[in-house]
């Protein structure tokens, strides 16, 4: 008689502990889930999960707080961080992240994250650019490309009215206190590898005290481009690409013998 | 302690000190800058912590966030600055996290200027954020009170998961007089962070600080047990001072500064032979309507003073309402002095004795504004 073999299955990957185990609201093809998937994942690999408070934007992502196993905050629409100040400063041994969307970072909340970029600020922001408002409805934001089709600019985002848009992670290379400033994108696996590593890394520039870390994603919004989410990531690589170079765009001293 | 001379604004920085503030997050205007200058020197010292924001939205975000850690935390403003944290007094309210607000009011409309006003009662007292919030307002008419009531507005904060705010004119920011300052608060009293608190979810569920709640029936019982809290602090923290008015048949009402002067009036029309009285709710929220409204049995005519528009009155009017003999309305008047100009003892004697002149159990009309044609005092 043949003995019965059991294959124990091997379990390759669990659900990060930081995450937590329900639905989302987030339409299906938008990264945000991929977003949540790897801060969660870098809060356990690095063993933060009980000593991290998180705080939310006002945009898509305003309801982080439930997917995320670890005490969080709502903050009002663009002061996240400024929020997130204050619960730093009065407790430094936690570890302390914003995530926000483009509107909340780079419109109405520009002047908060510019100050706590040039206090230096041993803040981790995780900022989440789909060149557009995604939770109000497909509107114009500061990051939505030259003729690009809103419900605000329904003929093409015109730069001789509005400008031209931000490119935030440069612009906040800028500033002194900032210690690690980066752009990565989420459309393929090996650009969301390398996404997870400067996530892993902006926490541990908070954990070493260097200052203020940012790390931007370049993300898809499939219901608000109106485009199928294949079309969306190959719309991220295509068009957004260009005008958003992934790289470095500050790594101050110390950061890379994290 | 023994009493010391001390300046309003510096007053309250120490006694929010003493009441164990954690966090103190601000921006500089006058006439509050003292305050937060104190502040600058003293937090370090005591290896608390003192920011600068960049602006009076960042502060009072800076306060929402660390007042999610459950510690003491505070801010400190005028008027220009209090108006652009009205955003974030919202939120904070919605989500019942307490701290302490110290309004140090100027002139405006506007830039308006830097002289003593009132002109903040509205936004501060009805809340000029979005919504049906409250938040607790305690009004000093002196330094000994502005202290006194700082550390009753943590107090109260905590006990309520509320905001206290403490307003004040910018005369009494700027004046010096003697004052005693409480012992520091005991550290193990204040006790340690609240189970709601964020603190990093060590060995517990998670805890959220938010202020959505997307079904409206939940918005609407949540905003219900806000109201019940409202109601219950109405019933119980109600404070005011009050002088010569056990037999008084005209009443005067005035808050802070303007409060302080109308005793003076109050006292020389007593020497005159009036039968003059001074209400000064110290909680303008929760107020005094129910005292209001029992002084309205034996009063025949009432007069506000405010270094405003008028604004207050209209609390006073309502608490009166029918509530004379007979169920008539007693006379309501109102003397006010605005653009930073405090009223003298002397100009509120006047409008009381006009009051005397007039005022009988008869029942009113409903009152008419008129702005005197020359442009001075507004009486109405
Ligand atoms: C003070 C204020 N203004 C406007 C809004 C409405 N609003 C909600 S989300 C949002 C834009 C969010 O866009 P973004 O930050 O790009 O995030 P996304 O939704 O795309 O993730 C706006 C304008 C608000 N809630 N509060």
């Amino acid at each position: 008689m043949l003995a019965d073999v059991v294959l124990e299955p091997e379990i390759t990957y669990t659900r990060p502990a930081a995450l937590a185990d329900t639905y989302t609201h987030y339409c299906p093809g938008c990264t945000h889930g991929v977003a949540h998937k790897l801060v969660a994942e870098v809060i356990d690999e690095l063993g933060l999960r009980e000593r991290t408070i998180g705080v939310a934007p006002v945009g898509c992502a305003v309801f982080a707080y439930n997917y995320f196993n670890v005490d969080f905050a709502e903050a009002a629409h663009g002061r996240a961080p400024a929020m997130a100040t204050g619960i730093k400063r009065v407790l430094p041994d936690q570890m302390v992240f914003t995530y926000q969307g483009d509107g909340d970072l780079a419109s109405i909340g520009l002047g908060e994250i510019t100050h706590v970029a040039a206090r230096g600020e041993n803040l981790t922001v995780i900022f989440v650019n789909n060149a557009i408002y995604g939770m109000t409805g497909g509107q114009m934001a500061p990051t939505t490309l030259p003729g690009q089709k809103t419900a605000s600019s329904p003929c093409g985002r015109d730069v001789e009215a509005t400008g031209l848009p931000l490119r935030m992670a440069e612009l906040l290379a800028g500033l002194p206190g900032t210690a690690y400033a980066v752009r990565r994108s989420l459309h393929n696996v090996k650009e969301i590898n390398r996404a997870k590593k400067a996530i892993r890394t902006a926490f541990q520039v908070q954990q070493a005290g260097l200052g203020f870390a940012l790390v931007e994603l370049l993300s898809s919004c499939p219901t608000n481009w109106g485009l199928p989410p294949l079309d969306a990531l190959k719309w991220i690589e295509d068009q957004m690409l260009p005008y958003y170079p992934l790289g470095d765009y500050k790594v101050a001293d110390g950061v890379e013998q994290l | 302690m023994a009493k010391q001379l001390l300046k309003g604004n510096e007053a309250i920085a120490e006694a929010a000190i003493r009441a164990g503030v954690q966090a103190y997050f601000g921006y500089p205007i006058t006439p509050q800058t003292e305050l937060l200058e104190y502040m600058a020197r003293r937090m370090p010292e005591l290896g608390r912590v003192f920011l600068q924001a960049e602006s009076e939205l960042a502060a009072i975000n800076m306060v929402y966030g660390a007042a999610c850690t459950g510690r003491r935390v505070m801010t400190s403003s005028s008027s220009p600055g209090v108006s652009l944290m009205q955003e974030g007094l919202s939120y904070i309210a919605a989500s019942e996290v307490p701290c302490v607000i110290v309004d140090v009011m100027r002139g405006g409309p506007g830039l308006g200027n830097i002289a003593p006003a009132q002109g903040d009662y509205t936004q501060i007292v009805k809340g000029g954020g979005h919504g049906d919030y409250r938040m607790i307002v305690l009004a000093p008419a002196t330094v000994q009170e502005a202290v006194d009531l700082t550390r009753l507005a943590f107090d109260l904060a905590d006990k309520y998961r509320m905001i206290a705010v403490v307003l004040l004119d910018g005369s009494l920011g700027q004046m010096m007089e003697p004052a005693e300052l409480p012992p520091f608060a005991d550290g193990a009293a204040l006790g340690t962070p609240p189970a709601w608190a964020l603190t990093g979810a060590q060995g517990r569920p998670k805890n959220v600080v938010t202020s959505i709640h997307l079904v409206p029936e939940d918005e609407e019982q949540f905003n219900q047990q806000l109201q019940a809290r409202y109601a219950e602090i109405a019933r119980t923290e109600v404070r005011c001072h009050e002088y010569a008015t056990a037999d008084a048949d005209l009443i005067v009402v005035g808050f802070g500064t303007a409060g302080r002067v109308a005793q003076t009036a109050v006292k020389q029309a007593r020497a005159q032979g009036l039968k003059a009285g001074l209400l000064r709710p110290i909680t303008l929220f929760p107020f005094p309507e129910q005292r209001l409204a029992e002084l309205a049995r034996q009063a025949r005519g009432f007069l506000v003073v405010e270094m405003n528009a008028g604004q207050m009155v209209d609390d006073v009017r309502l608490a009166v309402s029918g509530q004379g003999r007979g169920g008539l309305t007693p006379a309501v008047r109102f003397y006010g002095r605005m653009g930073g100009i405090v009223p003298l003892p002397d100009e509120v004697l006047g409008a009381l004795k006009a009051l005397a002149e007039t005022a009988g159990h008869t029942p009113q009309p409903s009152p008419v504004s008129c702005l005197p044609l020359d442009g001075g005092p507004v009486a109405r």
